[in-house]
């Protein structure tokens, strides 16, 4: 056993830090800094993802054939790792993450062709249409339906809690082509170009003040049956698959280290009046640093086992649970080491591009907003409640 | 990176687990109650034919040169059957001790005792007064004629009537009565002026309180040159909670399974308890609780040789995340099995007893979040 990378993956190592190094504007940096949302705005996001694709690099995880860097595990941990710890842009990840292995995995010839490099490239940017108002966590329960109309489907309904529809020019989503017995039999995957008629997205204002997440009304939109990937009725194994990405992107630790450092930087900066000193907040930092040693540790013994062709087993699970819920602990530490000036709320967007100098010192601008948004990492993605069932499922076999 | 185990550390797992399985239960460990020193001495003899007593020492002292991912699956393999011969005490802290502060001489005398199992070690360091910390030691030792004084006394000595020798650690204390560095001692069982309070030790074995009255070692009885010992002192303690932590793991493995069974064939309300959301959810962290245990004694473990902050606020974060995660699994064990998990009809109790001497060995999660702050560099007083 060994926990240190070899010489050939050190040399990556540097190689992706001389990257970003020569890549990574100071204002792009900058304004990754200062956003507190989930997924980074498509102007600084899109024109990373640009950045990578130049070089290569657009879709990490796929396949060579279609355009991926035929990396090792190791090699994306360590992209990824380096990534977090420069303080990148999030690109979105419903394209490159999300809907590209989907369309790798099931979908026909034609779809790969147009689909795979527009992802790549970042010239499409996609939302995700799962959850429907009276289907959350029982999502196979959702009613959006699509109904065959010669080449087309034609399809009436609403998607909620879609992130970034207001930005995206295309969707996928999961919905009803059939009434069967069991409810999961009678979804498809389907691709659906924004802009078709009959769209419309209502923006969703949430706590931490961001419009991040809209609701998407259909009413009677033509998507043509080429758009549907793989089998009819058979979108929500595909679906699965994909959530399956969505919780165990596996590479989680370097974010929240470098969040914590963040974190750590604001409590001994005498704007918050070092903070560092109060041994509650001291003691805070290092619980909280050691289960993000868990976290990586765990991460690792996952990487290590599908580098040697094993099944990493059911961990995807474990990884969110314990994801979210440190995200949420760091953005509470946050909130707690700015002190009086967590009060200050500055409603415009983006903090980056502000007219006027904010109250606060311009750091501290994300921090309670970061907090409150971190409040949605324990409900997306399936929530800690549906992990939980999972986990006595799948892991425990109860 | 590479993070699975080898073909010879996969034997290792399972011939452990093997005999493990094969000799102790409820019945063996009520036996062993009685026993003098709380163990079998017919058991270490195997131990030391199967190789475990030689594991970590090194090839030229009669060893098998392992390292502390060996030793972290025998303790695995020992926390599933609440084993409680003194491999901690002996080979993990004892060896370690020797090997790192000994003489060749002594290197050469005792290690190889230690390898074919004829020689049982014990170490005597903590102190009343010093909580948990390592570098507080008020036993003092002066230069003699022939050699050393010994007064002071040790709490918790694991397995210190067992032992044949008794390594104690104690401050130097010079002409003019001013204490200096912290050096170790071979304090010979039937040394005079040593007296030991043996009693049973929560979860399992023994252990005894020493006090050293007047206590007089030859000059030799010094392992080592006279150097300050405590950097030893702090790797080997490093050493010895990243192997308790993987123990810990075994335990806490135990009580999971049990409990998961348990859960499975009780009936209430007409189903089985593990039928309820709120039963399912509660195995569902015990399951987390132990597999991040799993991470952080195997992270511990592998950065034993590290730098000595690093190496330090690894075991500290390992010692502190594990002691939370026990204390959840030991505590929900019994809480699921109801009122019998309140009993010692059950295995359970065994088992809870020995996390919770986890919890309390070289201080527990509090202390060790506060040690892994202050290596980290931040203040940890008000």
């Amino acid at each position: 056993m060994d926990l240190t990378f070899s010489a050939a993956e050190r040399a990556f190592e540097q190689e992706v830090r001389d990257f970003i190094a020569a890549n990574l504007p100071a204002e792009m940096k900058h304004a990754q800094s200062l956003t507190p949302s989930v997924f980074s705005d498509p102007d600084i996001g899109i024109a990373w993802q640009k950045a990578l694709h130049a070089k290569g690099w657009g879709a990490p995880g796929w396949p060579a054939e279609y355009g991926g860097p035929n990396w090792t595990p190791a090699q994306r941990w360590i992209f990824e790792a380096e990534c977090a710890r420069a303080g990148v842009p999030n690109v979105n990840v419903m394209g490159v993450k999300m809907v590209g292995p989907v369309i790798i995995g099931f979908g026909s010839a034609e779809q790969k062709n147009f689909y795979l490099p527009r992802i790549r490239s970042g010239e499409d940017y996609w939302c995700q249409g799962y959850s429907e108002p009276g289907s959350g966590s029982d999502l196979a329960s959702l009613k959006t339906r699509a109904v065959r109309d010669g080449d087309d489907y034609i399809i009436n309904g609403t998607k909620i809690w879609t992130t970034h529809a207001h930005h995206a020019n295309r969707m996928f989503a999961l919905v009803r082509t059939n009434e069967t017995e069991r409810q999961q039999d009678g979804i498809s995957f389907i691709l659906i170009d924004m802009k078709s008629p009959g769209i419309t997205t209502r923006p969703i204002l949430t706590i931490g003040g961001d419009h991040e997440v809209n609701q998407v009304f259909f009413d009677d939109v033509r998507v043509p049956v080429a758009n549907r990937v793989g089998e009819e009725g058979k979108g929500w194994t595909y679906g699965k698959y994909l959530l399956e990405f969505e919780r165990g992107a596996g590479i989680a630790s370097a974010k929240l280290r470098e969040a914590l450092k963040t974190v750590s930087d604001l409590a001994e900066s005498e704007a918050t009046g070092h903070a560092i000193d109060d041994p509650d907040i001291s003691l805070r930092l290092s619980e909280i640093e050691v289960d993000i040693d868990t976290l990586e540790m765990t991460e690792l013994r996952v990487l290590s086992a599908l580098q040697t062709g094993q099944n990493p087993g059911a961990v995807s699970s474990l990884l969110k649970l314990r994801n979210s819920e440190i995200r949420q602990a760091v953005t509470r530490l946050g909130v707690d080491v700015i002190g009086h000036d967590g009060l200050y709320v500055e409603p415009m967007r983006p903090f980056y591009k502000l007219n006027e100098e904010p109250g606060i010192p311009e750091e501290m601008l994300p921090v309670v907003p970061e907090y409150l948004n971190s409040r949605a990492y324990t409900i997306f993605g399936g929530s800690s409640e549906i992990q939980r069932d999972i986990i006595a499922k799948m892991v425990l076999g109860l | 990176m590479d993070l699975t185990l080898s073909d010879e550390q996969r034997l290792l797992r399972e011939s452990a687990e093997r005999f493990v399985a094969g000799t102790y239960n409820a019945e063996h460990r009520r036996r062993m109650a009685s026993e003098p020193h709380g163990f079998s001495a017919g058991l270490w003899k195997q131990f030391a034919d199967l190789g475990w007593l030689a594991l970590p020492i090194s090839e030229a002292h009669g060893g098998l040169g392992g390292g502390a991912v060996e030793i972290g699956i025998l303790m695995e393999a020992f926390g599933r059957g609440l084993v409680a011969e003194p491999y901690l005490s002996t080979v993990v802290i004892g060896a370690a001790l020797i090997a790192e502060r000994g003489s060749e001489a002594q290197r050469q005398a005792l290690l190889p005792k230690v390898a074919d199992g004829s020689l049982y070690l014990a170490f005597a360091h903590s102190e009343r007064a010093a909580r948990f910390e390592l570098a507080e030691v008020a036993t003092s030792a002066r230069k003699t004629a022939e050699g050393w004084r010994l007064d002071g006394r040790k709490t918790a000595v694991l397995d210190g009537t067992a032992a044949g020798q008794v390594i104690v650690s104690a401050r130097v204390v010079g002409d003019n009565g001013a204490a200096g560095k912290l050096c170790l001692f071979l304090v010979p069982a039937d040394a005079t002026g040593l007296t030991k309070r043996d009693f049973p030790r929560l979860g399992g074995g023994r252990a005894c309180n020493l006090e050293l009255r007047d206590v007089r070692l030859p000059a030799d009885a010094l392992l080592g040159d006279g150097s300050d010992a405590l950097p030893a002192i702090e790797a080997v303690v490093d050493r010895a909670m990243a192997a308790l932590g993987a123990e810990a793991v075994g335990i806490m493995q135990t009580l999971l399974d049990q409990t998961l069974e348990y859960t499975k064939i009780r009936k209430q309300f007409g189903r089985p308890l593990s039928a309820n959301q709120v039963i399912r959810h509660r195995l569902a962290d015990m399951a987390m609780n132990c597999d991040e245990a799993r991470s952080m004694a195997l992270r511990a473990a592998l950065m034993v040789d590290a730098e000595p902050v690093a190496r330090g606020r690894a075991a500290s974060g390992a010692k502190a995340k594990i002691g939370k995660c026990a204390r959840f699994v030991a505590e929900q064990s019994v809480q699921l099995h109801g009122a019998m998990g309140v009993t010692e009809e059950l295995d359970i109790g065994s088992y809870f007893k020995r996390l919770l001497a986890f919890d309390t060995l070289f201080g527990g999660s509090a202390h060790h979040y506060r040690r892994h702050a202050a290596l980290g560099g931040r203040s940890v007083q008000a």
